[in-house]
């Protein structure tokens, strides 16, 4: 800092050409050179494992793109579709955050109960009683009607926090941060207590249940590159993603309540100063984040499996994809999800493998790589405004 | 110094923290086995904890999710270091079998060390943004340790409190010994933030919490205080680690999850978010009501302890959201005098809502 005050003492041109060597953008640099570095690692510097025995760092399972571009494109359609799924979750919880300043602590317990609560709608419909449920025995139709009561159970929760907890003090946000999460226990708590109903074949161990997608879904296409073939339901998530983008730019974008939230974003008083009744607008916005929650564990429930603990995974989640794209953006949602996805699925994939148990283990510190070379450059997240 | 002027409210504090102070001090005398070694020990541990995050909320103006986390990670480290593998010995984690005074001074170091990058990472984010970033070190750290079989992985490690330092001696034969360190640990720690708080730092970290903007014009280095302000509530999380492990004996991934994270946070907000003193008080509620309500079913609801501690946490947040410390300062405000003899912290409602306070 001292040395770069001191160079307005040369001449212009010096000090601006010193000024780029400025020891500021050495992190800049480093920061650069170690995203090149990863790109490149997976692109080329991989290497498959040798027949016998372990690898030195350039060993991966799959080795680089060039070696296997067939995995290479399955790992990154993993990647794309996981960030569908991501984003719808993601995207409800910034939502409610950008209008309202409050962070949903309880959005990973809404998206514990929304999946509890499909998981045992379905269960009804097709009369299965706690067994699991073959994909051709699912019409749409079966996949569907859970989803949207769980939505509608999940806003309608939602929508009673917001009214009850959350509307007489707001701009307290961290004392709505501390409902929330009392919410949060109190919600996890009472999913164990009383979830699954009927005595599930449980997959997994402990109270895990799973949705089973429709019957159409369950196969897999082929893309006609490198003998790839994949899985529908995982194209059928990326889809949902993306139409709950474009649904939730065009809203926000295209009607009249989205061009109210997005007044009520930029300034709350004012807005309500124009006759606008901006509380009519939390409590929308509130529940369609609930719903959001209740969407993204339908299809999590249905890909993967539901199970006491994964609230926190999914707070966590959420959380990344916001810090790390910017609260209450859309675009940043997006591209947060998009980034998350991408180094969870290919840390998982990439890592090298120099030993029996090395080095996959450690893909959970790359999440905080992401989270610390973001904020050391944007504080406020990728798309976040300041302050 | 202060002008000299009848200051009740601060007297019988001071009056009340000496009688508690005694009766702590022989306490092995006046309650039985299980409290002490079980509910006080307990009580000191978590309420140095709490202290962290108090410190941390009160002068700093950062509620910190991350130090059960921290926590964590000094006892992951005592664990992996002091611990023998072998015959007889135990089988996860490292084993190293270092010195226990050489793996606590490095458990110290290392944890404080790795607040302050923490710290200089959530330096230039705020408030709530703050609370989420510390968040997610927190459930980072958990599943780090879960995941990393070489360091413990999903099962705990277990025996560690049979290694302390000499100094130290035995403590599963003597838990009484840990009482007295606990006990000792708490007021050191008080007394360290006491201090700090009235140091050219403290001062101007206080500085920092009221108005970055201000501090940052007048020449402060606001990132820096902000991450140092981390380390050092670090440091404090760090000991109530080590006592952690010393008190239960083996540390899991479980111990750091995310309800434990929510659970000292609870404590913090119970004792109060604006008091130091706050931690104990906190802690000591907290866990009374888990050692008796732990076995009680719900009746109608269903549910379990963490309904009740749910409900309690969302009542006390709506009632006082400054904590029972809060409520103490309301009935002396209430009572038509101004209590004194602590620097001002910020409260929950203030720190969200300047302009709303109205003492």
């Amino acid at each position: 800092m001292k040395v770069a005050g001191q160079l307005g003492r040369f001449a212009r041109g010096v000090s601006e050409r010193l000024r780029f060597w400025d020891i500021r953008l050495l992190p800049k640099l480093a920061a650069a050179a170690l995203v090149l570095f990863a790109i490149l690692y997976v692109l080329v510097i991989a290497e498959p494992p040798p027949e016998i025995g372990f690898g030195n760092w350039r060993t991966t399972t799959f080795g680089s793109a060039t070696d296997d571009p067939g995995s290479f494109l399955l790992i990154l359609l993993d990647a794309l579709t996981f960030a569908g799924l991501l984003f719808i979750v993601a995207s409800g919880f910034s939502l409610i955050f950008g209008l309202m300043r409050v962070v949903n602590m309880a959005h990973g317990s809404f998206y514990l109960l929304a999946g509890y609560i499909a998981y045992e709608v379905q269960q009804k419909m097709t009369g299965q009683g706690g067994f699991a449920i073959a994909g051709v025995d699912v019409s749409t139709w079966e996949w569907v009607f859970p989803v949207l009561i769980a939505a509608a159970i999940v806003s309608a929760i939602g929508l009673v926090v917001q009214q009850l907890l959350l509307r007489w003090n707001q701009g307290q946000d961290l004392r709505q941060a501390l409902l929330t999460i009392a919410v949060s226990v109190i919600v996890a708590d009472q999913v164990i207590a009383h979830f699954p109903r009927q005595g599930a074949v449980q997959v997994g161990g402990g109270n895990a249940v799973s949705l089973t997608w429709p019957g159409w879904t369950e196969r897999r296409i082929d893309l006609q590159v490198w003998n790839v073939d994949y899985s529908l339901a995982r194209l059928v998530m990326l889809a949902l993603g993306v139409s709950v983008g474009i649904a939730l730019w065009l809203w926000l974008y295209r009607t009249r309540t989205g061009k109210v939230i997005r007044a009520g974003v930029d300034d709350p008083q004012m807005t309500s100063a124009l006759g606008i009744n901006i509380q009519k607008t939390f409590a929308i916005a509130f529940a369609i984040g609930a719903a959001l929650a209740a969407l993204g564990a339908a299809v999590g429930t249905s890909q993967g499996n539901v199970a006491s603990g994964q609230d926190a995974q999914w707070l966590l989640n959420a959380l990344v994809v916001v810090i790390v794209g910017g609260m209450g953006s859309l675009l940043g949602a997006a591209a947060g999800a998009l980034l998350y996805a991408l180094v969870l699925t290919f840390s998982a994939a990439y890592l090298p493998i120099t030993s029996n148990n090395c080095c996959s283990q450690y893909s959970i510190v790359l999440t905080f790589v992401l989270i610390a070379l973001v904020l050391a450059f944007r504080p406020q997240g990728l798309f976040g405004r300041a302050g | 110094m202060r002008a000299a002027r009848l200051d009740p409210k601060g007297t019988s504090e001071r009056v009340i923290g000496l009688a508690l102070l005694v009766l702590l001090a022989l306490g092995p005398v006046f309650f039985n086995d299980y409290w002490v070694n079980t509910i006080l020990t307990q009580m000191f541990i978590f309420g140095i904890a709490a202290a962290s995050l108090i410190f941390l909320s009160a002068y700093g103006g950062m509620t910190s999710l991350a130090q059960t986390a921290l926590m964590g990670i000094s006892a992951y480290l005592v664990g992996n270091m002091v611990t023998r593998g072998g015959a007889g010995g135990e089988t996860k984690g490292l084993t190293l079998g270092w010195d226990p005074t050489l793996a606590l001074v490095l458990a110290l170091a290392i944890t404080t060390a790795i607040g302050v990058i923490f710290g200089l990472v959530a330096a230039r984010s705020l408030g709530i943004y703050f609370l989420m970033l510390t968040l997610t070190y927190g459930v980072v750290a958990n599943y780090f340790f879960g995941q990393v079989t070489e360091f413990g992985g999903f099962s705990p490690i277990a025996g560690i409190n049979r290694y302390t330092p000499g100094f130290v001696g035995d403590i599963v034969g003597h838990p009484d010994k840990l009482y007295y360190i606990g006990l000792g640990a708490s007021l050191a720690v008080y007394g360290a933030i006491r201090y700090l708080v009235r140091t050219p730092f403290g001062l101007s970290l206080q500085g920092v919490r009221d108005d970055p903007v201000r501090m940052s014009s007048l020449g402060y280095n606001v990132p820096l205080h902000r991450a140092l302000a981390f380390g050092f509530a670090s440091f404090i999380a760090a000991v109530s680690g080590i006592l952690l492990v010393w008190w239960d004996g083996q540390i899991a991934p479980g111990n750091i999850g995310l309800a434990a994270t929510i659970e000292l946070l609870v404590i913090a907000v119970i004792g109060g978010l604006a008091r130091i003193e706050g931690a104990w008080l906190g802690a000591f509620a907290f866990i009374v009501i888990n050692n008796y309500v732990r076995d009680v079913e719900l009746p109608v609801i269903g549910g379990s302890f963490n309904t009740i501690i749910g409900l309690v946490f969302l009542v006390i947040v709506i009632v006082s959201p400054d904590g029972l410390m809060g409520l103490w300062d309301r009935l002396w405000r209430s009572l038509g005098r101004r209590g004194g003899g602590t620097p001002e912290a910020a409260s929950v409602t203030r720190q969200a809502a300047p302009e709303a306070s109205s003492p």
